[in-house]
């Protein structure tokens, strides 16, 4: 009985046009019908933050969006971070690499995500706002230290590139 | 953990918004707003709700707006809590409702959850609701017969009930501008930083010749709704609000609550206990700011 919508979201810049069902998630629609996986799909409502998008380049837990609210949106997901041209790992990347930021990875899509948000605001933020800003995702290997430290390494590198 | 299904609609214009939501009370259909979704998305995926179909106002452009108006700040009910965080009209007129904005979940909801959804969402352990009751917040809803103004004291009814009629759009939230010279504060308890207070206190507090001319405390996460805490309000009135005087405040502000909710996380006692320590902390941050 439930109505199909036609819908287009520009994911990663790539415009995709699908019919969905409305209680269709945003997270299950990157995953389901675009085969993009590298947005996880966590507790399904709103506490664990694994499934932060950019939705208009503003963060939000792709578990409480349905897919048609996200219709002519633009999306940036995990995968929209590496470099297209050169595949080289985004700054933000290469510090989780380098800072030892993740260790299962199940929750890094989601912090880097936020993380992107944070940066393009603030491109020097302090420890308190770092964790501020991530507090709405959750790590159960890290202990959140060697993240931080990531998003510090990360904004130095940003900061270098965009003087450079 | 994914929801039941619906059938979905976003109409472009309120007008539109309620005529069906008018037209789908009349056919019997269980059909249910849907604004930024934070809080109704949770619920729909462990089908706490099941409507049959939802009304999605995210498409209508006129419900996001903050401007100020005759002594006023006047809040599109579709507005982001993000937009009302970064607000500097906000935050210089009315820094009491910007910093509960500050206290609500993380930035991911921020973004995208809307003023007006946790107002008629009312969740007794949220912000806005006792922030609403100590400043005296106005909302404008529309419905089928046309536009009316619904003050705080009457908005509020029980959990997560509030006066609105189920075919009414809640449209605006007015906050007065705070008086200059008027202290404030708010100040909450809970497990997590972002997570929903187990209980919290704002208050605003108003000196005249270094006496409490008017005081306003409400306590949340206690009851079914929000509460005004009017025996502690009175108490201070005509008193120099020094530290014994508000210590004094506090402790009848908690023994005069009703018995508090009681779950897994806080007992009914703690609560009480936790309101006593609030309220004195809110009331010695709202006097020293307050000239």
């Amino acid at each position: 009985m439930t109505t199909k919508q036609r819908i287009c979201i520009t994911v990663n810049g790539v415009r995709h046009e699908r019919e969905v069902e409305p209680r269709l998630t945003l997270v299950d629609f990157l995953r389901h019908e675009l085969y993009l996986g590298g947005t996880h799909v966590g507790c399904e409502h709103g506490i664990c933050g694994v499934c932060t998008v950019l939705i208009d380049g503003r963060s939000a837990r792709s578990c409480l969006a349905l897919a048609v609210q996200a219709d002519g949106c633009d999306v940036t997901t995990v995968e929209g971070l590496r470099d297209g041209a050169t595949a080289q790992l985004h700054p933000i990347q290469q510090a989780f690499v380098e800072a030892h930021g993740l260790q299962c990875g199940f929750c890094t899509p989601g912090f880097m995500m936020t993380t992107l948000e944070l940066l393009t605001e603030n491109a020097d933020p302090s420890d308190d706002e770092i964790k501020e800003a991530l507090g709405g995702n959750l790590c159960r290997c890290t202990g959140y230290e060697s993240i931080i430290a990531s998003v510090r390494l990360a904004a130095r590198r940003l900061r270098e590139q965009q003087g450079a | 953990m994914k929801p039941a299904s619906f059938d979905y609609h976003a109409p472009p214009t309120l007008a539109e918004a309620v005529e069906l939501m008018a037209r789908l009370h009349e056919e019997g259909v269980d059909a249910k707003i849907l604004a930024g979704g934070q809080s109704l998305m949770p619920m729909l995926a462990m089908r706490v709700a099941r409507p049959e179909v939802l009304v999605d106002l995210g498409k209508i452009k006129s419900l996001d707006y903050i401007r100020e108006e005759s002594g006023a700040i006047a809040i599109g009910a579709m507005t982001s809590k993000r937009a009302a965080e970064a607000s500097a009209l906000i935050e210089r007129q009315q820094p009491l409702f910007h910093a509960a904005t500050k206290l609500v979940g993380h930035r991911q909801i921020r973004n995208r959850g809307s003023v007006g959804g946790s107002f008629a969402h009312a969740d007794p352990a949220s912000e806005y609701p006792a922030v609403a009751l100590v400043l005296d917040i106005v909302f404008k809803a529309v419905g089928p017969e046309g536009e009316r103004t619904i003050p705080a004291g009457d908005f509020f009814v029980t959990y997560m009930t509030t006066s609105l009629e189920s075919t009414e759009v809640l449209t605006e939230v007015r906050l007065p501008v705070l008086p200059a010279g008027t202290g404030w504060a708010i100040q909450e308890f809970a497990r997590r930083n972002g997570d929903l207070a187990l209980a919290g206190v704002a208050t605003t507090l108003k000196l005249a010749a270094g006496v409490c001319a008017d005081v306003r405390l409400a306590a949340f996460g206690v009851n079914a709704t929000a509460v005004r805490l009017t025996g502690a309000e009175e108490f201070l009135r005509g008193k120099r609000p020094d530290r014994a005087v508000l210590a004094q405040a506090a402790a009848m502000a908690a023994n005069d609550l009703d018995e508090p909710m009681s779950c897994v996380h806080a007992s009914a006692d703690y609560r009480r206990h936790l309101i006593r320590v609030l309220a004195e902390r809110c009331l010695l941050e709202a006097a020293a700011r307050a000239i």
